[in-house]
């Protein structure tokens, strides 16, 4: 049984959370749920669409990359297309995307508990969320046009265009507080639901990862949330805080915005960190390999994380004293970073490995975000960033680090866990020619990138020089192979929802709690909360998976 | 709908309980709000004389200081149990370590 549990809930009795009766029916069964799961649902549904909206504006930025100079639309709506396909992205996509809807849904299960500590504070957080989406779509709509910033609102700039500034950042300082308020959820949750045994060193990793960045959403959220609300001031009353002329200093946004913005990094990458070492043992049919280093290591990253936002600031000014500082610590984030790696390839050695969906998303995960990681410290050394900061090679390593770390585990995720969420398979061959067709397109867009940023070709702008030609085609012939890739996926998991097989409780063969109750669980997880009696990856128990593939 | 639910069974020793609620007394919540008043004064007297660099320094002790009062009496953590303190003690590690890193750039920037 998962976890050693010796208490489970009678299965075969329950009814599963979708069709247990509620006080209130049809959408506001939703709308008005404190439920952990179906906020959890809540947030996929709009984030996906979100997400699919960013994905499509980049598109776009693509097919305009097509050709030298304009190709089919004004140099100013490339720039709003860019800060907007940023902003959600990061704003409504990257940065809630696995702790909101995965953490809300699995993590109280993991750790034996009926729901969060605080439910409709969670809710609270799934409709501050939609509030700041909202927000950021109507400063869209308004006069003065759509923000031409990029997603870093850098001053002086973002304080002098005429463009809604002002309302998308209020956007994203909405969203601060649903990242907050998460955050604390999660954090008092995992110190006071756990079930009895489940000490702190038998959590399954997947909670460690979301406790870990559940601390920077709190910690480091409301920097961000000030340094926004300044912005806002600066554009209506020009108070003068980043303004030289009135005694302010420009570098000093620079240093609150990557405050909280390099610790968002690691809000974006822990908890996918976490979901890989819930996957990896899972397929390959062992226990990980050094729990307690990947474990610590989560904090370390919090932790250090917090100490390296210096190095965006390389080429803005900042003294050479903090370059060198922050240089150094920047190499030493490494550190954290490459035990998980070397425990996951230990973990994979000598395993009965079995290639499933979203083990080979995770495996992906692995070769890609090496190379975006790898890339990282070539951004991090002070000679070579100066060569190639704010060109190219920065957007493709922050793709390979972003998209291929949190974006393809958020796709190994949905694989993972689509079983327990929907109690449906789907076509597992259909999901393998979708994680291959995801992995080409994704290093056919992205990899010319950075042969494009050695060159020289700056980040951000519009039209290019000849010689980038080449690279700009296969870039955007790449889009189109990622993008449809997507879709495949997309389609098939829909597929699996309508048609598919259903699921048993435990289909994979995990070990974790979550996978010793019903597909879908019921409405409070367990009949009776478990007592855990073994670390979270004990394969002793688990005699053959039941069903993988449709 | 869930009305969580299973505090009582964790077996994490010292997070099982809330600490004892202890108010601290009218008296010494005036002392402290009458301590924070002239804190403030000092502030404001302060920047008035013209310590150089020092100045900012200076201001932040003070801060300082009166954040100490407000966490401690009025955010009553002088009254909770350990691990509270321990989470408030590393975000202000945390807190002025950052102040640190930030004033390596300004004052070695000219």
């Amino acid at each position: 049984m998962a976890n050693g549990t010796v208490a489970v809930s009678d299965k075969t009795a329950e009814v599963d959370f979708y069709h247990v009766k509620t006080k209130y029916k049809g959408i506001l069964s939703w709308l008005l749920t404190t439920d952990h799961k179906r906020i959890g649902i809540m947030y996929l549904c709009s984030m996906s669409l979100f997400f699919l909206t960013a994905m499509s504006l980049g598109v776009v930025m693509k097919l305009e990359m097509l050709s030298p100079g304009s190709t089919f639309i004004s140099a100013q709506t490339y720039n709003s297309i860019f800060t907007l396909h940023g902003v959600i992205m990061i704003f409504l996509f990257i940065i809630p995307g696995v702790p909101a809807v995965f953490g809300n849904f699995i993590m109280p299960i993991q750790i034996g508990a009926k729901d969060v500590q605080f439910p409709k504070l969670n809710l609270l957080s799934w409709y501050l969320y939609i509030i700041g989406g909202a927000i950021a779509i109507y400063s869209i709509m308004r006069p003065g046009g759509v923000m031409d910033t990029g997603w870093t609102f850098y001053v002086p700039y973002s304080i002098r265009t005429t463009t809604n500034v002002s309302l998308s950042v209020f956007a994203a300082f909405v969203l601060g507080f649903s990242s907050i308020l998460t955050g604390l959820n999660f954090v008092t949750t995992i110190h006071r639901l756990r079930c009895p045994g489940m000490t702190w060193f038998r959590m399954p990793l997947f909670v460690w990862g979301i406790y870990a960045t559940a601390w920077i959403q709190i910690l480091a959220t409301p920097v961000i949330g000030i340094t926004l609300v300044l912005v806002i001031l600066e554009r209506a009353f020009g108070i003068g805080v980043f303004d030289p002329t009135l005694g302010g200093d420009p570098l000093l946004y620079q240093h609150l915005f990557w405050i909280y913005s390099h610790p968002a990094v690691y809000i974006m990458i822990l908890p996918a960190m976490g979901v890989v070492s819930e996957i990896i043992p899972t397929f390959a049919k062992k226990a990980i390999f050094g729990y307690v280093p990947i474990a610590i290591s989560s904090l370390g990253i919090a932790l250090v994380g917090y100490l390296v936002w210096g190095h965006h600031m390389f080429s803005s000014g900042i003294s050479d004293t903090s370059r060198v500082i922050f240089s150094l610590l920047t190499f030493i984030v490494a550190l954290p970073s490459g035990i998980k790696i070397f425990n996951w390839v230990a973990t994979l050695y000598k395993g009965s490995i079995e290639v499933t969906a979203p083990m080979l998303y995770t495996l992906l995960f692995i070769f890609i975000f090496s190379i975006g990681g790898l890339t990282g410290l070539v951004l991090g050394a002070l000679n070579t960033d100066l060569h190639l900061t704010d060109t190219y090679f920065v957007v493709a390593h922050f793709h390979y680090v972003m998209f291929g770390g949190m974006g393809l585990i958020f796709f190994a995720s949905i694989h993972y866990w689509f079983p327990k969420f929907f109690g449906k398979m789907y076509n597992e061959k259909m999901a393998k020619v979708a994680a291959y067709w995801i992995a080409i397109g994704f290093n056919t867009l992205y990899f010319p990138m950075f042969i494009m940023g050695y060159m020289g070709m700056p980040r951000r702008y519009y039209d290019y020089l000849p010689e980038f030609t080449t690279y700009h085609i296969i870039s955007t012939v790449g889009s189109w192979i990622l993008v449809s890739g997507i879709l495949v996926m997309i389609a098939n998991l829909l597929s699996g929802l309508r048609n598919g097989k259903k699921a048993s409780d435990n289909p994979w063969g995990g070990t974790t709690l979550e996978w010793s109750v019903p597909s879908p669980p019921p409405l409070e997880n367990f009949d009776e909360i478990p007592t855990v009696t073994t670390g979270p990856y004990d394969h002793s128990h688990i005699h053959g998976q039941e069903e993988t593939t449709k | 709908m869930s009305s969580n639910n299973n505090s009582e069974h964790h077996d994490q020793p010292g997070e099982g309980h809330i600490a004892e609620v202890h108010h601290p007394s009218y008296g010494i919540n005036v002392l402290v709000w009458i301590g924070l008043l002239s804190l403030t004064s000092i502030t404001v007297a302060v920047a008035g004389i013209n310590l150089g660099s020092l100045a900012l320094t200076v201001a932040l002790l003070i801060a300082l200081v009166k954040s100490m009062f407000v966490v401690n009496f009025f955010m009553h953590v002088k009254f909770d149990n350990k691990i509270i303190k321990l989470f408030i003690g590393v975000c202000m590690v945390i807190f002025i370590v950052v102040l640190i890193l930030t004033f390596f750039d300004l004052t070695f920037r000219y």
